[in-house]
């Protein structure tokens, strides 16, 4: 399943995209991102999965900030520690 | 004091069924932040269902909606073997046994109204804008919701009906009493369209073509998020914008593609998803594979 | 020397003259239905005050999301180069500058001469900008200025949910029938958009001097909860919605002056 968070607003288009098919619950992602924007759920379907924590769902572009600034080197560290590279940004 | 954007409330019983000789009762509460379904099933078949505003508390509008489905059919709560709740306020409903993610519950239910076909359902709620791939039985392969920006929701349409002084119910219909489809407003965002929208009537910009141009940026912000997700064949459409028109048949333009028609009314959808759910879990359980 | 800059913002409209590089002279309205003829209008308005004539002025520059409207201007320039140089002139120790208007806001990192070393723009979504205000003080029947004040007498943070004018505005409606005091919901409504701001502001990664800009500096609510949430000290001049005219004047005044002549 690919689970897209985020929005699109006048401002532009900020999604974080997970895998579920690709994920293998190892948690990692959710272990590294600092604003813990990035946690691990049980879905619908009773997978063990990372999601986008309810409460940053609706803010992901001020959120993710701190991780993309705008000068300077990027490093996304949940993208980073995915290694079957089940997650994206779109922005 | 009219309010424009306020849709009508109502209720529905399936004609000739009787509840009593059902095996399974389940029932779905659809908890939005603009409107609130009850639907009961009976043996998986729709046995009756409310649609109603949703009021200033959850559990208060969950009760409410429910207690009206069940108005003149005699069936009681106790009577009901498995409630799941969904929506924004599903986790606010103390007498549900089990709470499901609107996108499961509304991809279920689309499965239910449109046939085992259906692949790609757009929900255009009150607040919020889902696009849901799913398979032929009704699980989701992949979403995308957008609840953060009120571009593409009901409440945005409803902002555009009051200035307008256009009742929401007619918004798509005098969408297409134009001479020529004007072109869409600018701006994505509602407040900075309104104004804009404002500027287009000082100009003396008929009403009707100012709700087309609205109608038209909507669809085309809605087609926008579907591209992201992929559109596959066939297409549903659920919630309550899929009542105007307006935006539905503009975005089915841009798609290329037309929404199956539904079997039911598309605004009970999430409710008929989670009575779905909640019968399956009554057979799970008496099947010993879940625990009471 | 006499130069002008003009700022053709989506709300107002604000006109500075300088001579030889000192304010003689400046003018403000709403934009209203006509911006062009508004323009006019100020030009005029604060040339008077400045007591020259429009032929005597050497170079217009003009800023704003209208700045085309402006049938006298010289040159553009954008609104952060304007906005950088204006917070420059006022308070040489700036070194991020967070400009806030009716419909975008800014955030930018400048050096010691008022250059742009980094920039990051809130565009395009009215809660990131002073609309948010404007409607949420609607919802409460108070003016903008009466909601700033009563920010200030909050002493309970109340989190606000939606992230979106239109989402805030039924929220806010939702806490006042919840009995949520109207303190509390204007803190939550300053708390909310200066977090939105905060974090633009540190995608540059804030530097101080803070210096605050834009109509919505005037706002003494959001300033209180922009400080709070960025932990250190923001500088509002006075006039701080003239600041961006002011530096497109400056600019103006440096280019003629490279031309040589007075």
């Amino acid at each position: 399943m690919k689970a897209n968070y985020g929005y699109k607003d006048g401002s532009g288009e900020f999604f974080i995209t997970i895998d579920t098919d690709k994920c293998n619950s190892c948690g990692d992602c959710a272990k590294v991102c600092p604003p813990k924007v990035i946690v691990m759920i049980t879905n619908d379907y009773d997978e063990v999965v990372p999601a986008v924590a309810e409460e940053h769902r609706k803010k992901i572009k001020y959120d993710c900030a701190p991780c993309k600034p705008i000068s300077g080197p990027r490093n996304l560290p949940c993208v980073a520690a995915c290694k079957p590279t089940a997650i994206v940004h779109s922005w | 004091m009219v309010e424009f954007w306020r849709w009508k409330e109502y209720r529905w019983t399936a004609p000739d069924a009787d509840w009593k000789n059902a095996g399974t009762i389940s029932c779905g509460i659809d908890v939005g932040s603009v409107s609130s379904q009850a639907v009961i099933m009976t043996d998986g078949s729709l046995y009756a269902y409310s649609n109603m505003r949703t009021g200033s508390n959850s559990p208060d509008s969950a009760r409410r909606a429910l207690d009206w489905a069940l108005e003149g059919t005699g069936l009681k709560q106790e009577n009901m073997h498995f409630i799941v709740g969904t929506g924004y306020g599903r986790i606010n409903i103390p007498f549900a046994n089990k709470a499901i993610t609107e996108i499961a519950c509304h991809a279920r239910g689309a499965n239910f109204m449109y046939g085992p076909t259906v692949r790609t359902v757009l929900d255009m709620g009150g607040q919020d804008c889902k696009a849901i791939r799913c398979d032929e039985k009704g699980k989701v392969t992949a979403f995308l919701m957008n609840d953060k920006c009120a571009a593409g929701t009901g409440r945005g349409m409803e902002v555009f009906a009051d200035l307008l002084q256009v009742h929401i119910e007619e918004v798509g219909d005098l969408s297409f009493k134009v001479d020529k489809e004007p072109p869409p407003v600018s701006s994505t965002c509602v407040v900075f369209a309104k104004s804009e929208a404002s500027a287009l009537l000082r100009k003396g910009v008929p009403k009707n073509e100012v709700l087309a141009a609205y109608c038209s940026a909507m669809a085309h912000r809605i087609f926008s998020l579907l591209e992201r997700l992929g559109v596959e064949k066939n297409f549903g459409i659920t919630g309550g914008i899929s009542k105007n028109r307006g935006v539905v048949d503009r975005l089915q333009k841009e798609l290329g593609i037309t929404s199956l028609q539904p079997r039911y009314d598309p605004q009970v959808a999430g409710g008929v998803g989670a009575a779905l759910f909640a019968k399956s879990l009554v057979e799970k359980q008496r099947a010993g594979l879940v625990a009471r | 020397m006499i130069t002008a800059g003009i700022d053709i913002g989506a709300k107002t409209v604000k006109v500075v003259v300088l001579k030889d590089g000192k304010v003689a002279g400046k003018a403000m309205d709403l934009g209203g239905f006509d911006q062009k003829g508004t323009s006019d209008r100020l030009f005029r308005k604060a040339l008077a005050e400045a007591g020259v004539d429009i032929k005597d002025v050497k170079m217009i520059m003009a800023t704003g999301a209208g700045k085309g409207e402006f049938p006298h201007a010289n040159d553009p320039v954008t609104e952060v180069t304007a906005d950088a140089r204006g917070a420059n002139v006022i308070h040489p120790k700036g070194r991020t500058v967070i400009s806030v208007g009716a419909e975008e806001g800014r955030a930018i990192r400048t050096d010691a001469q008022g250059r742009v070393v980094d920039f990051a723009v809130n565009e395009k979504c009215a809660a990131g900008a002073g609309a948010f205000t404007e409607a949420m003080a609607r919802a409460l029947e108070l003016k903008v200025e009466e909601l700033g004040a009563l920010s200030l007498l909050s002493t309970n943070a109340v989190p606000m949910n939606a992230q979106c004018a239109v989402f805030a505005e039924s929220e806010v409606v939702s806490l006042v029938h919840a009995g949520t005091s109207k303190q509390d919901i204007s803190r939550a409504i300053h708390d909310a958009i200066a977090s939105r701001i905060s974090s633009m502001a540190r995608r540059i990664s804030v530097e101080n001097d803070v210096v605050l800009i834009g109509g919505v500096a005037k706002n003494k609510g959001f300033v209180e909860s922009l400080k709070r949430d960025l932990a250190t000290e923001v500088f509002v001049p006075q006039d701080p919605e003239f600041v961006s005219a002011l530096g497109a004047a400056h600019i103006a005044f440096e280019k003629a002056s490279k031309q040589g002549g007075s």
